[in-house]
């Protein structure tokens, strides 16, 4: 009864110096959802690219046969023309624009160049019935959230008459709510005969909606999943090509004093000042704790621990923050720094890295007076700072000057995580520092996070993805709508737990 | 995700294994990148040699071209730094045509007393340009209103304001001789002229042999000790670092590479010091720039620049100060702009009202040429220096062999333009 919609055979992709991708076969059945699954730098995105046309036929063996025909696209228009569409991880919509300006871009109902706005505002109405969302055609696309944008994306594709709809990493930036009614919105296509193919790092979200799962390693295909042999530890262990008995590492906290406390925190958008963003927060860390904060997407912590470091957030801030029972002055960056503070972002890429420059000068970067005496920086004392954190962080690169936007994301953030090592902070905010990386070096930043702690520091995590938490912390603080809405041991927390306390929290809100 | 298209090498295991044969080629590779721009220089210098037959490496145009170009690469090192920083300043011309008029005004029309002395107006002009650059660089740092839009009305203004300080369209001058020297002097010989073959004259009073070629010694000196200096410290880095395990470039290529640069610079000297010594504005010039290719390698601003330059945020999540740095970074340009103008006023003799009108372009030429990147964060010193000297023995090699300046004007923006081609071109190879 079912056919195959898309076959790819023997494709083998070669950069210079690297293969890319070696022989994988990907086979994808019509009306499935087909995961296709691997660690960063696996191929998956590469694979893809090749499917897209974004790398040309000729720049790669194998063949491609979409529907019975092989094709070779030349571009991504050509594969689009015969119905394969791909959103990207980073969305590609303008922020000035419209929904409706967005969706037609490029594709524009059009007479002779003038546009029918009549026609296309009515043809968006339609698509965005389709995806379930209730916006007007004309909002801007910078007024609404990643959300709704990935929603647009998605009526974009809808748009062009989509057979194969692939989506890389849909669900990254989403808060969980939304990445449920993402993952909903799928089944429902899946209903109506439409193929997709999900690429994705969140095995959950795969054990829910995959028909088939194909895992990459290395460039190779490791093997196809049917829906049956799913699970997360099956997925895994083909992933990484061992098996991880534990997912978070063995420690034995060794919990002292309280180092570091919040007293009474209370922040305003900076934007709309009479709004309140952070309402009221009490906290405390111990030395060697690891604290985790839960929460949903736009529960202000990221704000939270934004406006505390530097005042990089926000505007009247008020409240305490005392380090071993003294005031502390948190009002600069530097200050924060120098007062042992650091803050390891949640967007390496935009607030993390300077991605032109190497593994070196980014290490350094938050202390450089640790390097340089007199304002004049010792090149060798550098060097040999780069290398012992790359050493100690496991960043693998082929040396200290390769640049870090060539990095994957995983030792991306092993290098943002060592230039706030080398600072030397008592007190370490960790801001979802898994995010978007792999199962592996997931361990590594876990690792990481266990060794600090044993070292007596105080750690803060800040997770959207609460097994993790439940993982790694000792002590977890739930958040919602800016104020801390419940506190409990790890012990005794679960999942249930902490989506209990949120709601209640809501509940209280309103 | 999105960095997956260049996987990264997963090990250095596999590196380390074939690294050694590599290691020369990939150090000729690099190196060929990093001195491509000096090659060029050189080609186009042999080049201007050929069709000017022999005039452009003789000692007074030499002379004459460091002379009409250096305003040009004392402000591209402060539009370098503006640039990395990932601004821009259009302002800069002006700033120099402004502060030649003032200093014109305070040296020959106004009645100050001892306050005209050359030198005091000299600094007072350059705190002015600081000032001036401070001014601008409030608005950018911190009302992050764009460096396009503040400098553009600074140009406007400034220009304005110099037209007006000289009145209407009258020039201002003509202006003490010790000023003059900043940029037409030479510097003194306290050695003592050294003459090379005295030339032996026959009784008819005609000479048998010998040129009689007289050297200026403290200019040869002085080139002789730089030379040393520079062959030295470059010997000793390269040890240093091979004893920290840097990967050292080969040391043939190391030993040609010395070999050619000091071979150059003695023959540089060697011209300089058959005619009248060292322009005085070399010297100025050689100082800044070792001060800044210092600032920008060593230093920890430098750094902080080139952070800013690559990603702002980050930077400023990292504990810098971006809006200070950005003030200092214009107040740099105004200084800069300041000197450029000082010079200009010197070399003409007198304040024009359009003095330094349109070199803005030239200097951001200057500093595209060299590699720097309209995004920020990428530049180098040097670079600018050679992308400045390039336009300069563009300019000047056209004059000579009489090319229309229209057509100069069509050359230049070609190279421009190549230049840039070439090197993106090179990073998407890369």
């Amino acid at each position: 009864m079912t056919s195959t919609i898309l076959e790819m055979r023997d494709i083998t992709k070669t950069f210079p110096g690297v293969k890319a991708l070696s022989n994988v076969n990907l086979s994808v059945e019509e009306g499935e959802i087909h995961a296709i699954v691997g660690e960063n730098g696996a191929g998956k995105s590469t694979l893809m690219k090749v499917l897209s046309g974004v790398y040309p036929s000729g720049t790669y063996d194998g063949s491609i046969i979409f529907r019975g025909q092989e094709c070779h696209f030349k571009g991504i228009h050509d594969s689009e023309h015969i119905g394969i569409v791909i959103i990207h991880q980073e969305l590609a919509l303008v922020p000035m624009l419209s929904i409706t300006e967005n969706i037609f871009l490029g594709n524009e109902n059009a007479s002779y160049g003038v546009i029918d706005w009549d026609a296309n505002e009515k043809r968006t109405s339609a698509l965005l019935q389709k995806v379930g969302l209730k916006e007007d055609p004309k909002t801007l696309i910078t007024n609404i959230g990643v959300g709704k944008q990935q929603l647009v994306e998605i009526a974009k594709a809808l748009s062009k008459e989509v057979k194969l709809l692939i989506l890389d990493e849909p669900t990254a930036s989403l808060s969980e709510k939304d990445s449920q009614a993402l993952l909903d919105l799928l089944l429902e296509f899946k209903r109506q005969g439409m193929t997709s193919i999900l690429i994705s790092h969140k095995l959950n979200e795969v054990n829910r909606v995959a028909d088939k799962v194909t895992v990459i390693r290395d460039g190779r295909t490791i093997e196809t999943l049917p829906r049956k042999d799913i699970s997360e530890d099956r997925i895994i262990t083909s992933m990484v090509g061992r098996s991880l008995d534990d997912r978070y590492p063995p420690r034995e906290p060794q919990i002292g004093d309280v180092i570091f406390e919040v007293k009474d925190w209370s922040v305003f958008h900076p934007i709309h000042a009479e709004r309140q963003v952070i309402k009221n927060i009490n906290l405390n860390v111990r030395k060697g704790e690891v604290v985790g904060i839960a929460g949903l997407m736009g529960a202000g912590r990221t704000e939270f621990a934004m406006s505390l470091f530097g005042r990089s957030y926000g505007r009247r801030i008020s409240g305490e923050v005392l380090l071993r029972g003294k005031p502390l002055d948190l009002s600069t960056v530097s200050r924060a720094a120098q007062n042992r503070i650091a803050y390891v972002t949640e967007d390496r890429k935009t607030y993390g890295l300077n991605l032109i420059d190497h593994i070196k000068h980014n290490v350094t970067l938050a202390n450089l007076g640790g390097v340089s005496s007199g304002g004049v920086i010792d090149d060798m004392r550098e060097m040999s700072v780069a290398n012992e954190y790359r050493k100690k962080t496991n960043i693998r690169a082929s040396s200290v000057y390769q640049l870090t936007g060539n990095l994957s994301g995983g030792n991306q953030q092993k290098v943002v995580l060592s230039k706030w090592l080398f600072a030397d902070p008592e007190v370490l905010i960790l801001d979802e520092p898994t995010r978007g990386i792999d199962v592996g070096a997931k361990y590594e930043i876990y690792t990481i996070i266990a060794r600090l702690a044993a070292e007596g520091k105080a750690i803060i995590v800040i997770s959207s993805e609460m097994p993790e938490l439940l993982g790694i912390s000792d002590r977890i603080y739930v958040m919602n709508e800016g104020r801390i809405v419940g506190e409990m041991a790890a012990s005794d927390a679960s999942q249930e737990k902490i989506m209990r306390a949120i709601v209640r929290g809501e509940g209280k809100a309103s | 995700m999105s960095t997956e298209s260049a996987p990264a090498p997963q090990s250095g295991v596999a590196e380390d294994v074939k690294q050694r044969p590599r290691v020369a080629v990939s150090a000729l590779t690099t190196n060929l990148r990093e001195y491509g721009l000096i090659i060029a220089l050189i080609v186009i210098m042999l080049f201007f040699q050929y069709t000017t037959s022999g005039t452009l490496f003789k000692p007074v145009n030499l002379s004459n071209l460091v002379q009409q170009n250096s305003f040009i690469i004392v402000m591209a090192l402060g539009m370098l730094l503006v640039i990395v920083a990932g601004y821009i300043d259009l302002s800069v011309g002006s700033v120099a045509g402004f502060i030649g008029a003032l200093a014109a005004m305070m040296m020959v029309i106004w009645p100050l007393g001892f306050l005209s002395n050359p030198l005091v107006v000299s600094i007072v002009c350059l705190i002015v340009g600081g000032l001036i650059g401070a001014a601008q660089g409030y608005w950018i740092a911190y009302h992050k209103i764009p460096s396009f839009i503040v400098t553009l009305a600074g140009m406007l203004i400034f220009r304005g304001i110099c037209q007006a300080l000289l009145g209407g369209g009258s020039s201002v001058g003509p202006l003490p001789d010790s000023f003059k020297a900043l940029s037409s002097g030479f510097i003194p010989d306290v050695i003592g002229p050294l003459t090379l073959i005295p030339p032996t004259v026959n009784a008819a009073g005609k000479t048998i042999v010998g040129s009689g070629l007289t050297l200026h010694m403290t200019t040869v000196v002085l080139g002789l000790i730089a030379v040393l200096a520079y062959a030295y410290f470059g010997f000793r880095t390269r040890r240093k670092r091979e004893r920290h395990g840097y990967e050292a470039e080969p040391f043939a290529l190391f030993v040609i590479k010395t070999l050619v640069g000091s071979a150059l610079a003695l023959f540089l000297v060697f011209q300089f010091a058959s005619y009248r010594g060292l322009p005085v504005v070399l010297l100025v010039m050689g100082v800044l720039i070792s001060l800044f290719v210092f600032v920008t390698k060593r230093m920890t601003i430098g750094r902080r620049i080139y952070a800013m330059g690559g990603n702002a945020k980050a930077a400023q999540l990292s504990g810098i100060n971006t809006e200070r740095l950005t003030l200092l970074v214009f107040i740099n340009m105004g200084v800069l702009s300041a000197l450029g103008g000082l010079i200009i006023a010197a070399r003409l003799g007198q304040a024009v009202p359009a003095a330094g009108l349109g070199s803005e372009l030239d200097v951001i030429a200057a500093v595209f040429i060299g590699g720097a990147s309209a995004m920020g964060g990428v530049g180098q010193v040097i670079g600018a220096v050679v992308g400045g000297f390039i336009m300069g023995v563009m300019n000047n090699g056209m004059s000579i062999m009489g090319v229309n300046v229209d057509w100069q004007q069509v050359v230049k923006g070609l190279v421009l333009l190549g230049a840039v081609i070439f090197d993106v071109y090179n990073k998407n190879k890369a």
